[in-house]
């Protein structure tokens, strides 16, 4: 990582939290209120009858799948009725019902502009672990549409490129491009998004690599408002938050720290320190850093104050 | 809503008798026993009583041979890194792929710390191998751990011989009891086992409460100091109402140990066959061979987390070994050590039962669960052939 910071710390050469090597075991219950319906009562179970296009995602030793049919209209290309199979969990299975809810009544070029963000969000959102889902259905959507126009699965694999992740079969063209459409920003983004480093971990230097490219392509920098037009108060928080939590915070949760933002008063911010970063030896440097960014980025006169733990 | 709770082996209702025994220390014996004072010296009194009890219904030797702590996992990780801290020249560590979590972290993480570690695989029963463990031990092995019963599947291990395997090559053998506690009868003083790990709330009393067995002339070092609290070997004022609850809750198991293996038992093996006769099912472990409140059963074509999800709806609490309820994206490690298809462990649900289950959960369970996976299999892209 660019940018200044001070690296691995001294004491803890390994994060101790890589050192437990085990995510916290998470049921997920907290499903917004959408996906539990979309669950509960999914929307366009089965098959369509002599499907015009169909698209069958994942397998049974991933978890999750999920088979798509689609009747579309072919003078007006428009998707006339869609239904869907899953074999998976309540998120899966709620993601594809709200997909076929959503394509229904589109062309086939406004349904291929459903991004599995616009699943996500039209369900209200789904835990971080289970993106893959939104994923997942995205990835039905485009295989059902590719199989209506005749491109062969394998055409379509051969851009893929090759396996990266070979416990989930995740391609390199698939990472790529998820990692670029969510502009996903650690490599446990990567894992929720697409569960690519989730099975045995051998595939992990490789997803470094390619986030490392994709983040250096596009550097989460906040475009300044109207170059060098004064921000409003609003804007100025905007920008600030977007700041912190896009570029300062993961980069301090890499050491098992993090920060708070306890308040903006005008030019002056302010953030308490948590986690490992609270009382570290090393955390001078870091509000130096945290700074410099505030100040390139939002103004050269904001002023970085950091509240003590009482 | 009727709500059944066939989830015993995540943790128990703590038991009515329990509750009352512990009540006191709650509220107005709130001593603390290292006081001078008459006040607080009672209460060192309960502490020692409670000793003898968990004593008794393990069949220890003496009460002295337990130390109370915090919790299963505290009592796991003191017992092995007491261990290697003991035998400092040896550099091994023998345990098995399908250990509680409170192990195998712990291993992993002393595999960092330059231990080497040998994971002992199962059968497709969920059966160790004990020639397995024969060929694992050298004179460079410092602790054998292998669980008493497994909590997925509930299937037992013989830690009985497997003890006296690693006590033939000088190593020292510590058994992770929680599970088995209270539903098959121990007698630790007829054993070579060393250390052994109970918890509370596997056994109706509450949570934050655990025992560690040290076997009497054993050398031991504690891994929390403190004061001179467990005579030095765990530091920290004592958790009396905990200490007497578990106590309490050791006297009651051994009173229940006829009931889990008769009426808890035949729950669970109606429920097995009830469910069994869904088309595309297997029992996961092995069946002769298990706890007799467990049973760890899969349905092909269905996913766990969504059979949950459904199964809450109605009341029922279980639980399960598929991916998005394991907390990572593959199955459980103990379902995988088993070599459970891909596509049978994502479908499994595990019921636990205990001593206040009856009849009528079971009917619960038996009438609600078919339709759900039926509902679930309309749903999925995949049938029964």
């Amino acid at each position: 990582m660019k940018g200044g910071y001070p690296g691995k710390h001294r004491l803890f050469p390994v994060s101790p939290i890589d050192l437990i090597g085990q995510k916290e075991a998470k049921m997920a219950w907290n499903y917004s209120e959408l996906v539990k319906q979309h669950f509960f009562q999914p929307k366009n179970v089965g098959r369509v009858e002599n499907a015009d296009g169909t698209g069958d995602v994942g397998s049974i030793a991933c978890g999750d799948a999920l088979s798509l049919t689609i009747a579309v209209d072919k003078t007006t290309d428009t998707i006339t009725d869609a239904k869907f199979q899953t074999f998976g969990c309540g998120s899966a299975i709620a993601a594809s019902s709200m997909l076929t809810e959503m394509i229904k009544g589109k062309t086939l070029d406004e349904a291929l502009k459903v991004s599995n963000a616009d699943i996500a969000k039209a369900l209200g959102g789904l835990p971080p672990e289970k993106m893959h889902c939104s994923v997942m259905g995205r990835e039905a959507l485009e295989a059902a549409v590719n199989n209506y126009r005749g491109i062969t699965p394998e055409a379509h694999d051969e851009e893929e490129g090759r396996v990266i992740c070979t416990c989930f079969g995740v391609t390199e063209g698939k990472l790529r491009h998820v990692i670029a459409e969510n502009d996903l920003r650690t490599l446990e983004d990567i894992t929720n998004y697409t569960k690519a480093g989730g099975g045995c971990g051998a595939c992990i230097d490789e997803l470094e690599i390619l986030l490392e490219e994709h983040l250096q392509q596009k550097p989460h920098t906040p475009t300044p408002t109207a170059a060098r037009q004064p921000l409003t108060n609003l804007q100025r928080i905007a920008l600030i938050q977007e700041l912190l939590d896009h570029e300062v915070r993961p980069i301090l949760q890499e050491d098992a720290g993090d920060l708070e933002l306890v308040d903006i008063d005008g030019l002056r911010v302010t953030i308490r320190m948590v986690g490992q970063c609270s009382g570290c030896r090393a955390a001078g440097l870091t509000t130096k850093w945290i700074e410099d960014k505030l100040r390139e980025i939002v103004d050269p006169a904001i002023e970085l104050h950091v509240k003590e733990d009482l | 809503m009727k709500r059944v709770y066939a989830d015993n082996n995540a943790t128990t209702q703590v038991a009515p008798e329990v509750l009352d025994a512990m009540m006191p220390y709650l509220t107005e014996k709130y001593g603390n026993p290292s006081s001078m004072h008459e006040f607080g010296g009672q209460v060192g009194k309960v502490i020692e009583d409670a000793r003898e009890k968990v004593a008794l219904a393990l069949g220890a030797q003496n009460a002295t041979e337990i130390v109370f702590l915090s919790c299963g996992t505290e009592s796991d990780n003191t017992a092995i890194r007491s261990a290697l801290a003991t035998k400092k020249d040896r550099r091994k560590i023998v345990t098995t792929r399908v250990e509680h979590p409170a192990v195998l972290t712990l291993c992993r993480h002393l595999e960092r710390e330059g231990y080497q570690v040998r994971y002992l695989p199962v059968d497709r029963q969920g059966n160790l191998n004990l020639d397995d463990l024969r060929d694992a031990m050298d004179d460079q092995v410092a602790v054998v751990s292998i669980m008493a019963a497994n909590n997925e599947t509930g299937v037992l291990y013989p830690v009985a011989e497997a003890a006296r395997i690693a006590h033939q090559h000088g190593a020292l053998f510590h058994t992770d009891a929680v599970q088995i506690m209270g539903k098959v009868p121990l007698n630790l003083q007829e054993t070579d086992i060393d250390l052994l790990s109970i918890s509370g709330h596997k056994i109706h009393a509450p949570k934050g409460i655990g025992a560690l067995y040290i076997r009497r002339g054993s050398r031991f070092r504690p891994m929390i100091l403190g004061g001179h609290q467990e005579r030095g070997r765990r530091g920290g004022t004592e958790n009396v109402p905990g200490i007497v609850a578990l106590g309490k809750a050791a006297e009651l198991s051994l009173q229940h140990i006829d009931d889990e293996q008769t009426r808890v038992r035949a729950l669970r093996d109606r429920l097995e066959t009830a469910l069994l006769r869904i088309p595309n099912s297997i029992v996961n472990g092995d069946r002769d061979n298990r706890l007799p409140g467990t049973l760890n059963i899969s349905f092909e074509f269905v996913e766990g987390e969504a059979m949950l999800l459904m199964l809450d709806q109605v009341g029922i609490c279980a639980s399960s070994g598929s991916a998005c309820t394991s907390g990572t994206l593959e199955p459980s490690h103990v379902l995988r050590a088993l070599g459970v298809p891909f596509s049978f462990a994502h479908g499994s649900l595990r019921f636990s039962f205990g001593r206040y289950n009856n009849d009528a959960d079971v009917d619960h369970i038996i009438e609600t669960l078919p339709p759900i996976i039926e509902r679930l299999r309309e749903i999925s892209p995949f049938k029964p052939a």
